[in-house]
């Protein structure tokens, strides 16, 4: 079947069996292969990447769901060469270590700001607890996130100042 | 001193330097990385535990349109492949030829155009087995009537693998003898994964032409496995070259050579084009390199007041159904005799039996020293029942038998040379950071009300650093690592090491060693890694070795640059070598320090014409071979806090206060990363992470749903606490760091548990404390009381 | 990575659309909701469905309102959806206690209340939730809608009263004042199926209660409900003593099997304990 599919803006349309998954669409037919995978059972969130508005595991979604909708994957979440406050924020507080699960963290925790700009250590806990990382322990990547937080509580108010 | 200056400038929480490309998405993975005509592999795997191989027939999969090659046992058999060495000098099967030994071994390769139909083919595959008696329970392995799992080896031993004993066994049988106090537990350290994010995988490309063999592979120990693809395969080691890429965590797994790699490498050689193959999480927790699974009995003996004199232990360890535990030759047991801990003893002695079951082979150290985390929970458990048989606080039985600074170096009853120490130190700055008086206090009060709340301790000794070559060795391999520096004309370093990062961050780490030991700045220093034709030759990471070993060869190489730069400078400034001083981040004029030279310029005028003098060769690249003189032994002191709900079993982590002493700290940033992860750790296998089988040997753990990984909820906030006590025989003083909280926190968790149980009388429970296991804990005692059989959980 | 078999996919447009499609691929064409129960299961081929049909399109499927007199939430509201909803929270706090532990953000996000109902796991948590609220089931069919009682839905383990040519589309629930609702879960770990979870809810007037439901997952409860339990409650004053006979109740008339999670003896005692810690949430709720 054929789709059609918006990934980072640049709109692709490819041929594939029904059967295909998401994340195998995007690193093997795309190339994009930030976005990784981890498990077969939607546990660990190596694969998040957003279809449409929200963060999805994208093993367990066939590319056919994805035809006509717009997908973002970390290689899109800088705008041009300037990172996305959370990848900064990443960067910053030594929020990864391998670097394997860091895409789909930021995915995540960039939805969650975008939703919540001001969480708690809790909520930023919350909020990735379908996130499995296996070398940070968490905590550096709590505290990027509030750090993105922080940043943009901050450019925000020097917008409206 | 003016050099120490220096150093800590270079020193210090810097950002990573990996960094830049993981937050773009533009690491590079095995499962990344895609050459024209690459082919997809996919492995069959045995369903049953053990059986018979009565035939496989795979011509419908060889029909199959999309599939080039299928791989059997025979085949392989025809090439002498069928089987391959272990870490452990034993034999595993690669596809299996006679019989199947565990759930999920492999039984033949299929090589096809795409994933896909890769995995579509091993469906048309047809396995005729004959189930065999299975072999589950370690304890009952030696039993003379328990089916021999390892009829290959012939060797009329049965189940049995080894026997090993450290220690004078006469001589603690007498302390206990006469001791006043004598408390003995039996332990179970659960089988355990260390299931890194990235799983397992390789590509293969053998070049027909030039009969080169490049092979891209989840690999912590490249050059090792290089040696050993050569040892297998019969192609000469100067046409192979082993690259390890960005690896998705490692934590041990990726250290052995798995079948899958072998049958990629087999399929490139069958079809003439590159072949990839990598394994679904299912593969990697049911057939890849488990960890612990030590059936344990401690004894500790003491005096009446708490003076411990002694420790015995006697453990069945389980290495499933191939002994693939990766260690030194000598060591079948790893360094699990550094069971005596940080405590000041008389004596102390262990014996380990080593036996196969029909489960998957290893073990490998999963974030750990060679079984130094089993050894570290053993004493940390049984100190705590003595603590509780005495009635002492546990802290305070602790502060009284820890070595004292003054002993150090001390060699302890089963023979360790420990470095260096200021045991009494690191516990009491944990006991401040976590308030423990008042902990205390707190506890009392809410056992008033019903809540129970558990405040566990665990004081650790590690030996890290693997090791002297005299003494230590894989499959004949010394465990030193080499270290290559050049230094560009302009100035610019690229220093080149055999061990590979998985994510500890060496690409920053190792430029700040050479930086300070040259005055320059870390962004001027690349670390190259992981590529066996662009570095050197070394045994790789793991067992906290890569600080330990290469740390320590990156800077012994760099002050080997430093001296050829020393001869440079000499010209340079027309002076004798000899009046110059390294001061500043230069080398100086001895009492005419403006007069002087920093390594930029040096390097520049050591490719000039600029006359040297005679001897003096130019350039200041220099190479170097590290060969630790011993082990580094990192400690810590660790108080973890939990809230247990006596009703549903529930345990939750409140607090973990950790204090690690690994000596010298390069960057303080990544060694504090380090340590969250471990702790992380400690709280996943204490409380959840569990390789179960059921009776028939069906695995019970195989995937994430079932083997439990902790989330960011399970696991708090750290509170981290230092001391420094640097390594005499360190070049710059510094132990290993990567392991030292997984190795010391599941104690602290199990006896943060207990402890919050101890109102019921629950004395000890296994890991992992899962609220199953919690609740059953308090009936046994409850049910014992009444006289009523606890329910098997 | 596992990957699914071969599959022939067609998405549908409308509820209409979508039975037709079912009409015409017949017994071996699945539905497609939020996929994350039955994608899994494609992929270790423990499902190998002909045909799947796509109804993530259906629009029509996704809303939860208020008819006066009823709750009602459409079968293709994400779990997300439902958690996030201030009108499903004020009546059925339940709703809000269970979504709050399914599975993971991210999942909750795709995943649909009525994907959830229709993989029927035994462990399933709204199944517990619908159960105690006696809620109401809509399956449409070519001829037709019906309904069906919650505690009618399961026929088994992982099998539901949805014929091969129908689709669940609501999910009613009587709107009644005075009452109150919790629920209970105990898990290994975060987003970890249940060990055992209890949902209560109860009507009270005065201090006693005039009607309960009671459900239970994970246990082995028939159609994952209490009734012994509740009806014990009925007419009783709502204090500890009559919580903890009805705990006792459900423990003794579920059929919990050993497993990874526990042994049967834990399990019975959690349907025990949660049942008293669910019971005593939701009259502290019905008392406002």
């Amino acid at each position: 079947m054929r789709i059609t599919l918006t990934v980072n803006g640049t709109e692709y349309s490819r041929i594939i069996e029904p059967r295909l998954l998401l994340i195998h669409l995007i690193r093997d037919e795309l190339r994009l292969t930030g976005s990784h995978w981890g498990c077969d059972t939607s546990n660990c969130g190596a694969c998040v990447l957003w279809l449409d508005e929200t963060p999805v595991k994208s093993c367990t979604v066939l590319a056919a769901m994805a035809d006509g909708r717009r997908v973002m994957t970390v290689e899109g979440l800088a705008a041009g060469t300037r990172l996305d406050p959370v990848q900064e924020g990443f960067a910053r507080c030594h929020g990864l270590q391998c670097g394997f699960c860091t895409p789909g963290m930021m995915l995540t925790a960039r939805w969650l700001l975008d939703h919540h700009p001001d969480p708690s250590e809790a909520d930023i806990r919350e909020a990735l607890s379908g996130q499995v990382c296996r070398c940070t322990g968490y905590e550096n990547i709590v505290r990027a996130v509030r750090w993105a937080a922080d940043y943009e509580a901050a450019q925000d108010q020097a917008d409206h100042s | 001193m003016n050099h120490d200056h220096f150093r800590q400038q270079a020193y210090g929480p810097a950002a990573r330097k990996e960094d830049a490309r993981f937050l773009r998405g533009k690491g590079t993975f095995v499962d990344d990385i895609a050459l024209p005509g690459m082919l997809h592999g996919a492995m069959l795997r045995s369903p049953l535990a053990h059986a018979r191989i009565l035939s496989v027939d795979t011509a419908a999969a060889a029909a199959h349109p999309m599939v080039e090659a299928v791989i059997t046992g025979d085949m392989l058999a025809e090439r002498g492949l069928a089987w391959m060495p272990t870490l452990s000098a034993d034999v595993q099967a690669v596809l299996a030829t006679d019989k199947v030994r565990f759930q999920g071994q492999e039984v033949a390769f299929v090589v096809a155009r795409d994933r896909y139909s890769a995995r579509d083919a091993l469906e048309l595959i047809s396995v005729d087995y004959e189930p065999l008696p299975v072999v589950m329970d370690a304890g009952l392995a030696l039993d003379p009537a328990a089916p021999v799992i390892r009829d290959d080896l012939g060797n009329g031993r049965g189940n049995a693998i080894f026997d090993w004993s450290a220690g004078d066994k006469a001589a603690t049988d007498a302390v206990f003898a006469s001791a006043d106090v004598v408390v003995s537990q039996e332990l179970l350290y659960p089988r355990s994964h260390p299931a890194p994010l990235e799983t397992c995988g390789a590509i293969a490309d053998l070049d027909e032409i030039t009969g080169r063999l490049t092979i891209w592979c989840t690999s912590q120990a490249p050059h090792a496995h290089r040696t050993m693809y050569a040892m297998m395969t019969g192609l000469p080691e100067h046409k192979i070259r082993v690259v390890s890429p960005d690896i998705g965590g490692g934590f041990g797994n990726k250290v052995p050579i798995y079948p899958g790699y072998l049958c990629a490498i087999v399929g490139s050689m069958m079809t003439g084009k590159p072949v990839k193959w990598v394994e679904d999480r299912s593969e990697n927790l049911m057939s890849t390199s488990f960890a612990r699974d030590y059936h344990m009995r401690g004894e500790i003996a003491s005096t009446a007041d708490g003076q411990i004199l002694a420790v015995r232990a006697k453990v069945i360890a389980d290495h499933g159904a191939f002994n693939g535990a990766a260690q030194p030759a000598k060591f079948p047991a790893g360094f699990f005799h550094i069971f005596t801990g940080s405590y000041d003893l008389k004596a102390a002695y262990c014996e380990v039996t080593g036996v196969y079951t029909n489960k998957a082979p290893g073990g490998v150290a999963y974030s750990c020293s060679f079984r130094v985390t089993e050894a570290v929970y053993l004493i940390e458990r049984m100190v705590d029942r003595l603590a509780a048989e005495l009635g002492s606080d546990p802290a305070e039985l602790r502060m009284k038998n820890l070595l004292r600074p003054e002993q150090f170096p001390y060699t302890c009853p089963t023979g360790l040379e420990y470095d260096s120490g200021d045991y009494p130190r690191a516990l009491r700055t944990a006991l401040d950071l976590a308030g423990y008086d008042a902990l205390r206090a707190e506890q009392a009060a809410g056992r008033q009300r019903g809540e129970y709340m558990g405040i566990g301790l665990s004081f650790f000794t590690e030996g890290v650093g693997a090791g002297p070559k005299h003494q230590m060795d894989i499959l004949g391999l010394g465990l030193a690592d080499g270290a290559d520096l050049r230094i560009h004309p302009t100035g610019k370093a690229v220093l080149a090491v055999s061990c590979q990062t998985q994510g500890q961050g060496h690409e920053t780490t190792f430029a700040q060693i050479v930086a300070a030991e040259l005055g320059l700045s870390p962004d001027d220093v690349e670390v190259v890694h992981g590529d066996t034709d662009r570095t050197p030759f070394g045994l790789g990471t793991y067992g906290s070795r890569s600080t330990a070993v290469s740390g320590a060869a990156a800077a012994v190489v760099a002050r080997k640059v430093r001296d050829r730069a020393r001869l440079v400078a000499a010209a340079m400034l027309e002076v004798a070598a000899d009046d110059l001083e390294w001061s500043g981040g230069a080398w100086r004029v001895k009492g005419d320090p403006e007069q002087a030279r920093g390594i930029a310029e040096i390097a520049m005028a050591a490719h000039s014409g600029l006359d040297l003098g005679t001897g003096v060769e130019g350039h200041l690249d220099a190479i170097t071979v590290y060969n630790p003189p011993n082990l580094t032994f990192p400690f810590g002191a660790y108080i973890c806090v939990t809230d247990v709900d006596a009703g549903t079993g529930q345990v939750s982590v409140r607090r973990f206060i950790a204090v690690d002493d690994c000596g010298v700290r390069i960057n303080p940033m990544i060694v504090a990363g380090q340590v969250h992860r471990g702790l992380a750790d400690g709280i996943g296998i204490a409380l959840m992470q569990n390789i179960t089988f059921d009776a028939e040997g069906n695995c019970l753990g195989g995937s994430l749903m079932d083997y439990l990984l902790p989330t960011s909820v399970e696991v708090p906030s750290p509170e981290l606490g230092a001391t420094v006590t640097p390594s005499p025989h360190h070049p710059i003083g510094a132990k290993g760091i990567g392991e030292s909280a997984t190795v010391g926190s599941p104690a602290a968790v199990v006896n943060s548990v207990i402890d919050a149980l101890a109102p019921f009388g629950v004395k000890h429970a296994d890991m992992p404390l899962t609220p199953a296991a919690v609740w059953c804990a308090i009936q046994a005692v409850a049910n014992t009381t009444k006289g009523v059989k606890a329910p098997d959980v | 990575m596992q990957v699914p078999a071969y599959v022939e996919y067609e998405k549908a447009t409308s509820l209409t659309h979508a039975l037709s499609l079912l009409a015409k691929f017949g017994p071996e064409a699945r539905v497609l909701a939020g996929g994350h129960s039955l994608i899994p299961m494609m992929k270790l081929r423990l499902a190998q469905p002909e045909t799947l049909i796509d109804i993530n399109g259906l629009t029509e499927l996704s809303y939860l309102d208020s008819t006066g007199t009823e709750l009602r939430i459409g079968a293709m509201t994400r779990h997300a959806e439902l958690l996030g909803s201030r009108l499903a929270g004020q009546h059925f706090p339940i709703l809000h206690d269970a979504e709050r532990v399914i599975a993971d953000p991210v999942v909750r996000l795709w995943g649909t209340v009525g994907g959830s109902l229709c993989q029927a796991d035994p462990s399933e948590d709204l199944s517990a939730a619908f159960a105690a609220l006696e809620a109401t089931m809509v399956i449409a069919g070519i001829e037709g809608k019906r309904t069906v009682p919650a505690r009618e839905f399961h026929i088994g383990p992982y099998e539901t009263v949805v014929g091969p040519g129908e689709i669940l589309t609501e999910i009613k629930i009587a709107l009644m004042p005075g009452g109150g609702s919790a629920y209970e879960k105990v898990g290994r770990r975060a987003g970890d199926w249940p060990v055992a979870a209890a949902g209560a809810a109860v009507w009270l007037e005065g201090n006693l209660i005039r009607t309960a439901g009671i459900g239970l997952t994970a246990v082995g409860a028939p159609q994952f409900a209490a009734r012994e339990a509740e009806e014990s409650l009925i007419g009783a004053p709502a204090t500890q003593e009559a919580f903890a006979r009805a705990g006792r109740l459900a423990a003794e008339h579920c059929r919990p099997v050993f497993d990874q999670r526990g042994p049967v003896e834990y399990k019975r005692h959690l349907a025990s304990e949660l049942t008293v810690r669910a019971l005593r949430r939701a009259v502290e709720r019905a008392r406002g």
